[in-house]
């Protein structure tokens, strides 16, 4: 009797240390941003582009790096949402009876959800080289879209799966084709549609490595598909790597606002969840 | 029978992966009439009725031979259309599936994927068919309201609405109160018999209560066989074969 009850006081200190360390990084990484960069936080970071002198610690922002990362981040995820919908409506809905090329799909999608970001961005780069487009926003869209595609795919595939087969056998049997019951799966899932959504703006807004020889870099906002276009996790980086204490602290000051976003489209997107799974059987 | 049978089935054989569900399955069934098919778990009469309209169309490694003849027409032939076939019969599950949409919409839904656009038509049809349900004094004042606000009780009778709305000719059920309390149970096996002038009504069921109370035929179905069919007091108070009155008296389930 005393080992049993031993037992059950070791495991419960035991995850209750285990929660507290997870918990606890998170605030830590969290406060370690706010605190190194809250001081060089300021409306200009915000509001203007690198100025003349920026790199050495004068006046400027990171408002082109703010806006490339919402350009690139919001494109991929758009364009990503244009194929990857289709495909796992395909696997789910129209490919009933051949339950084997359904797995195979699903499988190689996996694979390419392990890929590392920096092949994307190879790749990406080879595709740019073959069309001829330079580093730019563009180049940056297309190599993110590929790192997002996998993650909307198998976020919706599994939240397609959580649709119980009666109900798309409701829709059928009132006369339905396939494509009007996947309109009824489609509104089912939309809660799981946010949520890919956000996944998808997460990892893309936060990835260094595929932008890295696609998108280039600029001090400016860009204007046009073609031209090149800064990142946060970029203008972080370059930023870190300044030996000019103020341009560190900036670094950190920018790793602070890309912080921020992804919470508030965390928040933003629980909200939306909440609001659209009014009809959940 | 004197009648002309509603669904005639000839020949049917269901194959589920190696497994032979349904094994040469003859029957006629009667029009305007409420026909139960009962039997013990796994039999093959949820198999039976799903293959009334096609719904195994869409799952894998499903292989059925035979004939399915509604009003004559035989739904397996090659040339027969899936969604005709099914807007003649009305599913109603073992729970209820609201679509995920309004009280309204639900009802809709069906008349409108068939051409019905104009409001003030749904608008009397999605009356019509709550009123026929008698949920419309529970619903009026909130039309607009997600369907799965409703009590289970009430989101069955919706789905029921929802079938009918299509202007079918066959209600199918499927244990269509196993998961619902006393009184909807009540409230719906109601419906059926008043829903009878107009509808067949094909119902599968293991309580043979409710198979008395509610239908006028009963098919008894036994390892994926019928085993007997006949008129409700005749299969349950005087069977002719072994086996169904062993089921009956509650020696085998």
């Amino acid at each position: 009797m005393k080992k049993r009850k031993f037992e059950e006081l070791f495991f419960r200190i035991l995850m209750v240390l285990a929660t507290i360390l997870v918990a606890g990084s998170f605030f830590l990484i969290v406060g370690t941003v706010f605190f190194k960069g809250f001081h060089y936080m300021n409306l200009d970071m915000i509001t203007k582009t690198p100025g003349g002198g920026f790199y050495i610690g004068k006046e400027g922002g990171v408002l082109n790096a703010i806006v490339g990362s919402f350009y690139v981040a919001g494109g991929a995820t758009i364009l990503g949402l244009l194929v990857s919908i289709p495909v796992a409506i395909f696997i789910n809905l129209y490919m009933d009876g051949k339950r084997f090329l359904s797995n195979t799909i699903r499988m190689a999608f996996d694979v390419l959800f392990g890929i590392p970001s920096i092949v994307y961005g190879a790749f990406g780069f080879l595709i740019m080289v073959y069309f001829g487009i330079r580093a730019s926003l563009l180049g940056g869209i297309i190599a993110v879209t590929l790192l997002v595609i996998p993650i909307l795919v198998r976020t919706l595939d599994e939240v397609i799966r959580t649709v119980p087969f009666e109900l798309r056998d409701a829709a059928l049997s009132l006369g339905s084709t396939r494509w009007e019951t996947a309109k009824v799966v489609l509104r089912q899932i939309r809660p799981g549609i946010f949520t890919a959504i956000l996944l998808s703006f997460g990892r893309a807004i936060g990835d260094v490595a595929s932008v890295l020889f696609t998108a280039g870099f600029s001090d400016n906002v860009p204007t046009s598909l073609h031209e090149p276009a800064a990142t946060l996790p970029l203008a972080i980086f370059f930023q870190l790597g300044s030996p000019v204490e103020e341009v560190q602290g900036r670094g950190y000051a920018s790793a602070l606002i890309l912080t921020i976003i992804v919470l508030t489209i965390t928040i933003l997107s629980d909200i939306l969840i909440k609001k659209f799974s009014k009809h959940k059987i | 029978m004197t009648q002309t049978p509603h669904i005639s089935v000839q020949h049917l054989n269901v194959h589920i992966g190696a497994q032979h569900i349904l094994k040469d399955i003859n029957i006629n069934i009667p029009d305007k009439k409420v026909t139960s098919i009962i039997g013990p778990s796994g039999c093959g009469k949820t198999t039976l009725l799903k293959s009334f309209n096609r719904l195994w169309d869409n799952t894998a490694d499903v292989k059925i031979t035979g004939k399915v003849l509604v009003d004559n027409e035989d739904i397996y032939a090659p040339n027969a259309e899936v969604t005709h076939i099914r807007k003649k019969m009305g599913l109603l599950s073992q729970r209820p599936y609201p679509l995920p949409m309004s009280i309204y919409d639900n009802v809709a839904y069906g008349p409108r994927i068939h051409g019905i656009r104009k409001k003030q038509v749904l608008d009397e049809l999605v009356e019509e068919q709550l009123k026929a349900t008698g949920l419309w004094n529970e619903v009026k004042d909130r039309l607009n309201a997600s369907a799965t606000r409703l009590s289970i009780g009430q989101q069955q009778r919706l789905c029921l609405a929802r079938g009918l709305a299509v202007g079918p000719e066959i209600i199918l059920g499927d244990e269509s109160t196993s998961a619902l309390d006393p009184v909807s149970t009540a409230i719906i096996e109601d419906l059926f018999i008043s829903l009878k002038e107009k509808y067949s009504i094909v119902l599968v069921t293991h309580i043979l209560r409710q198979a008395r109370r509610v239908s006028d035929y009963i098919i008894f179905v036994y390892m994926g066989k019928i085993i007997e069919f006949g008129p409700t007091e005749e299969v349950l108070l005087n069977p002719k074969e072994e086996l169904t009155k062993e089921y009956v008296k509650g020696y085998i389930s």
